[in-house]
């Protein structure tokens, strides 16, 4: 049974304030939005079963709208921007979140990627569409985190790959995990597919792109919804595009070649995978900022699988590695 | 008249430092060394790097100190009326959280690597590693800080998983030892925080009695001096 998400929204919290689940599924996530001051008041957070709240999902909790008492005295204005649609928007409201230090400070700056991923990779094949990225976080020309997932799903039929500055990656999930709640709170029959993400995702990006206060990444998006498979790329500065296969970064140069060269619409999974393989063994070999540690999403319509990270056999054993400059000494 | 201003008066006060923590089976560790430097003058060459956020979750700071201070004050702030509102401690994510959360929408403001240890009830021990830009990820241990540098292939042979708070302890030591010997911008003592289920436990690693490397000699009084 899938555990819903119930969103409950506190206006006002009040002296004794109860906010209590009204969902009657017994087992069901709370998550909750806070609009206006926290006080040290008696607000009890309790689930259907009046529970208190699990404190983990304080850690799911949209802080984009909480205000702390005494954060940023000059806002006093900050109510009548409720005005504006784009004001409880995490990633598109203007960036004066209860967590900015300095709210009277533009925030339009072109900033710096600190923690980055390299190329992502993505083909059609028969049944659906692969997604493939290794788990690198590079720090500059240090690769200091050899365990970052890069392939996150996205709902049900979609996966999103991103290169690039990682915590901003990690923002747009936030932002899509809270998308797709919402979608699922409709319970209408439909759910946000690869098609509807993507155009989300190209409108965030362009549109931070022109407050010159861009999202760091590449992103691709692939997914299978009813039948119809789906893959995409939107970059930091809002160009997007669809295609049978494609990549971002250092793959555009060396893996788009190889698949130009061998890509079929009627590629087996197999045959998909190893083509795959292929490149990103190509990418290990020639850029630096690559991990041996990949992994690989599979998109069908029965849905998604992201494979746990695993290497790949190199082969460092041509005649010609062993004596390169006996010919030519001092060569390289 | 004013006094002369040079490089040295006018610097930010920076940590170089080196900082770590791993975790171990029960709780986590923390370490960092104690150096504080305006540009090339050693501002203080004591200080305590390690933060308390809650009674279960203290900080690792590192970069500008007093970026690193403001992040920690706040945080320390919110998890206080934060706890008193949850009625029990508050989890270690939430404290990462909090300060990703800071690092990351004031991103183009801050020049702070932080690294958040603890021990709650729900995960145990804990480490979430929030360098500069505000990811946040939760590692076996994390490093950072200019002295880090030097860790990195230290840590991919010695550090091993599972390890009791005896070798965890150890490790920690003896990285930061090794990093204060190469990294101008580390030295002086190293301080260590064990976190875990039963409580806190500082501890106070003197410079003299840190283990000497390559080059290094100990003291001994002037052969000049020798009867």
């Amino acid at each position: 049974m899938n555990p819903s998400k119930v969103e409950l929204e506190a206006h006002c919290i009040d002296h004794n304030a109860k906010l209590v689940c009204l969902s009657r599924d017994p087992v069901c996530q709370v998550v909750f939005h806070f609009h206006g001051l926290l006080s040290t008041s008696q607000t009890q957070f309790s689930d259907c079963r009046g529970r208190s709240l699990d404190p983990c999902a304080i850690a799911a909790m949209d802080f984009s709208n909480f205000q702390a008492p005494g954060m940023y005295p000059y806002h006093a204005s900050a109510s009548k921007q409720a005005e504006k649609s784009y004001v409880d928007h995490p990633i598109m409201g203007p960036h004066s979140s209860s967590f900015t230090l300095m709210p009277s400070a533009p925030t339009t700056h072109t900033q710096y990627p600190y923690v980055t991923g390299t190329s992502v990779l993505g083909i059609k094949y028969k049944d659906g569409v692969l997604l493939a990225a290794d788990t690198a976080g590079s720090y500059g020309s240090t690769v200091r985190y050899k365990s970052v997932e890069r392939l996150k799903p996205v709902g049900k039929t979609t996966v999103l790959g991103a290169s690039g500055e990682i915590s901003d990656f990690q923002a747009i999930n936030q932002m899509l995990e809270q998308l797709v709640t919402k979608d699922f709170m409709w319970d209408d029959g439909n759910n946000l597919g690869p098609v509807e993400i993507h155009n989300y995702l190209n409108r965030v990006m362009y549109n931070r792109r022109n407050k010159f206060d861009p999202l760091w990444n590449s992103l691709v998006l692939g997914g299978v919804k009813n039948g119809e498979k789906y893959l995409g790329v939107v970059t930091m500065i809002g160009v997007h595009y669809v295609d049978d296969h494609v990549a971002t970064g250092f793959g555009n140069h060396l893996a788009r070649p190889i698949f130009r060269d061998e890509w079929r619409p009627d590629l087996t999974l197999e045959e998909a995978v190893a083509l795959l393989e292929k490149c990103m063994l190509v990418l290990f070999y020639r850029d630096r900022s690559a991990v041996n540690k990949f992994q690989i999403a599979n998109i069908t319509d029965g849905g998604v699988q992201i494979t746990e990270p695993y290497a790949l056999q190199t082969n460092w054993s041509l005649k010609a590695f062993e004596n390169p400059t006996a010919g030519a000494v001092g060569s390289w | 008249m004013e006094p002369m201003a040079s490089q040295w008066t006018e610097a930010p006060h920076s940590m170089g430092t080196t900082i770590m923590a791993v975790e171990y089976d029960g709780g986590v560790i923390l370490g960092a060394d104690s150096r504080t430097t305006t540009g090339v003058y050693v501002a203080n060459r004591a200080s305590d790097k390690i933060t308390q956020l809650t009674d279960n979750v203290y900080l690792c700071r590192s970069g500008s100190a007093a970026d690193s201070q403001v992040v920690s004050d706040y945080v320390r702030y919110f998890l206080n009326q934060h706890t008193i509102q949850l009625g029990r401690p508050s989890t270690v994510k939430t404290a990462g959280t909090l300060v990703k959360e800071l690092s990351y929408q004031n991103k183009s403001f801050l020049e702070t690597g932080l690294i958040v240890a603890g021990w709650d009830k729900y995960d145990g021990g804990s480490v979430y590693g929030i360098p500069l830009g505000g990811t946040m990820l939760r590692l076996p241990f994390a490093t950072g800080g200019s002295g880090s540098s030097y860790l990195y292939g230290f840590l991919d042979q010695a550090w091993k998983p599972d390890m009791t708070h005896e070798e965890a302890e150890k490790l920690v030591v003896k990285s930061i030892a090794l990093a204060i010997a190469r990294d101008g911008a580390s030295g002086g003592v190293v301080r260590t925080v064990t976190v875990n289920e039963q409580g806190v436990e500082r501890k106070f690693h003197a410079g003299d009695k840190l283990p000497l490397f390559y080059e290094e000699i100990a003291p001994r009084p002037s052969p000049l001096r020798a009867h």
